[in-house]
């Protein structure tokens, strides 16, 4: 086990490479150039995550790609501790745009993180794949 | 059509092993499985249906049923919902007797995660990635922080302690006591489980389940089969099952489970109400599972799950609810990470009379067992089964 980090230190965690396949691929190609993007139902207007080729809520096959400002709040997180690399967190923000996104959150101590708080994307390198989103304080 | 009275849990074993480097997975399924048989004086070929989920080695079904010699299977099912899969196998299994698919279904679970480093996985699901693996298999999420972000939501939105959950793992500790078999048999109380190492926010280590070597296996048999045995007659009244998941991310709710869903169908199936349970065996992977699924089933008004459970409300002879008397997952067995089929088990000790004298419930004779596979955090599976002592 490693020792008790500093309870003021910013979390980091390693991340590996996620799986990219046909359906996802501009996802990943926006993300290297730092842009986020989700999906949108041109049919049903209403946006999801993750995204997906067909649309979850009526199924249509019309789902588009939109640029967000990754812009949110936290609607929940929890604090690994049980972890050789130290502390990480993990939780839901919910978009402006109204999808809930899980992710790390990153740039803020372990007890500094709270339900509702404000939070913005941003990309963080991941070990031999596409840069993957995670967010920090806004 | 429905399942009620149709079918009859007659045969249940569990394994007594909870480390067992010295057995194989596939060993441990037919020892289950013989141990069931015996339990309900019943034959290898008697069993004419075979039910198993993920943790079945192989090809599951086919592997497991070659293995085992069983020759007269007619019916096969391997539905995997991660811990609660054998829940569901009770439902599917009443269905397949009720329409004269089988008249004797064998359900085994068993597996070894003590002898893998890390405790070992979920099983099941070769082949291609989920479809979330990209967008969320990268973050670091375990069933332990997973749980986690449910019981921080559950607490921000209904106010829930940290000492309301532990009331849950103190009353499986009171259960557990009596249980020779028990992984952890020390009684416990609030403040050793608020006091323990923090392992993901805000669960504590004695919020978490045990990991543990072992198995389970039950016997479903037609009515006409039941009555050819010299057991008591657990009769199955009702089973109802649902998944749930993100759904694509709008209106994220992690308060609820699925048991909003299956508990309701499994009621009404049964023609029964939350307070005619005498007994519940509700899924304790963590100590929020249990809190949440009490209030989706209907004992108590979300958000009161916390009061619900405190004061030792969960203690067989002390409580309104007693749980878990055989001390659960929290204290006395989660073979291969799943849960499922031992909480079958002690409802069924419980309705034929056979549980422990000092957690043994008077006249119950009716029982809920509830279960939830995979991740309340994320996607999951939920299970009821309602069952009655018949006699």
């Amino acid at each position: 086990m490693s020792e008790v980090q500093d309870k003021s230190a910013h979390m980091t965690r390693a991340i590996p490479a996620p799986v990219v396949n046909v359906e996802t691929q501009p996802f990943w190609d926006a993300a290297r150039e730092g842009r986020f993007l989700i999906k949108r139902c041109v049919p049903c207007g209403k946006a999801h995550w993750y995204p997906r080729a067909i649309c979850p809520f009526c199924m249509s096959g019309e789902t588009v790609w939109k640029e967000s400002p990754g812009e949110g709040v936290i609607y929940t997180y929890s604090v690994m501790h049980r972890s050789p690399s130290g502390p990480y967190a993990i939780g839901y923000v919910t978009l402006n745009e109204g999808p809930a996104v899980l992710t790390n959150f990153v740039g803020v101590a372990p007890d500094g993180l709270s339900i509702g708080m404000k939070v913005k994307v941003r990309f963080q390198d991941t070990e031999g794949g596409p840069p993957v989103p995670v967010f920090a304080p806004a | 059509m429905s399942i009620k009275g149709k079918a009859y849990i007659m045969g249940a074993f569990e394994h007594p092993t909870r480390d067992a480097p010295d057995k194989s997975t596939p060993q441990l399924h037919a020892e289950c499985a013989i141990g069931a048989l015996a339990d309900a004086g019943l034959s290898q070929d008697d069993i004419d249906g075979y039910f198993c989920a993920g943790d079945a080695p192989g090809f599951g079904g086919l592997s497991m049923v070659d293995y085992m010699g069983l020759t007269n299977v007619r019916h096969l099912d391997s539905t995997e919902t991660g811990g609660s899969s054998y829940l569901l196998h009770v439902g599917h299994a009443a269905q397949a007797i009720a329409e004269g698919k089988c008249s004797v279904a064998l359900i085994t679970l068993a597996g070894r995660p003590r002898q893998a480093r890390g405790g070992g996985g979920r099983g099941g699901g070769g082949g291609e990635p989920a479809p979330e693996a990209g967008f969320e298999n990268i973050y670091g999420g375990s069933t332990h922080n997973t749980y986690g972000m449910c019981a921080m939501r559950h607490m921000y939105e209904y106010g829930t302690t940290s000492e309301q959950l532990a009331w849950i793992k103190v009353a499986a500790s009171h259960h557990a006591q009596w249980n020779e078999h028990a992984f952890l048999k020390d009684v416990v109380t609030v403040e050793q489980v608020v006091n323990s190492r923090m392992i993901a926010d805000p669960l504590h280590l004695l919020d978490c389940c045990v990991v543990t070597d072992g198995g389970g296996a039950l016997l479903v048999t037609s009515p006409e089969v039941a009555r050819s045995l010299n057991r008591p007659k657990v009769k199955i009244m009702g089973a109802g099952e649902a998944p749930k998941g993100p759904r694509g991310g709008l209106d994220l709710d992690l308060t609820h489970s699925g048991a909003v869903w299956s508990g309701p169908r499994a009621f009404e199936e049964a023609g029964v109400k939350p307070a005619d349970i005498k007994y519940a065996s509700i899924y304790d992977s963590f100590t929020i599972t249990v809190l949440m699924q009490l209030e989706d089933l209907g004992f108590c008004e979300k958000g009161q799950g916390g009061k619900f459970v405190s004061d030792g409300n969960l203690i067989s002879g002390v409580g309104k609810l007693p749980f878990n008397t055989d001390g659960g997952g929290l204290c006395n067995n989660h073979p291969t990470n799943r849960g499922g089929i031992t909480k079958v088990i002690e409802a069924v000790r419980q309705l034929r009379g056979e549980a422990h004298p000092k957690v043994q419930v008077p006249n119950c004779d009716l029982a809920i067992a509830h279960g939830t596979g995979g991740s309340l955090g994320t996607r999951h599976g939920s299970a009821t089964v309602i069952m009655e002592r018949e006699g």
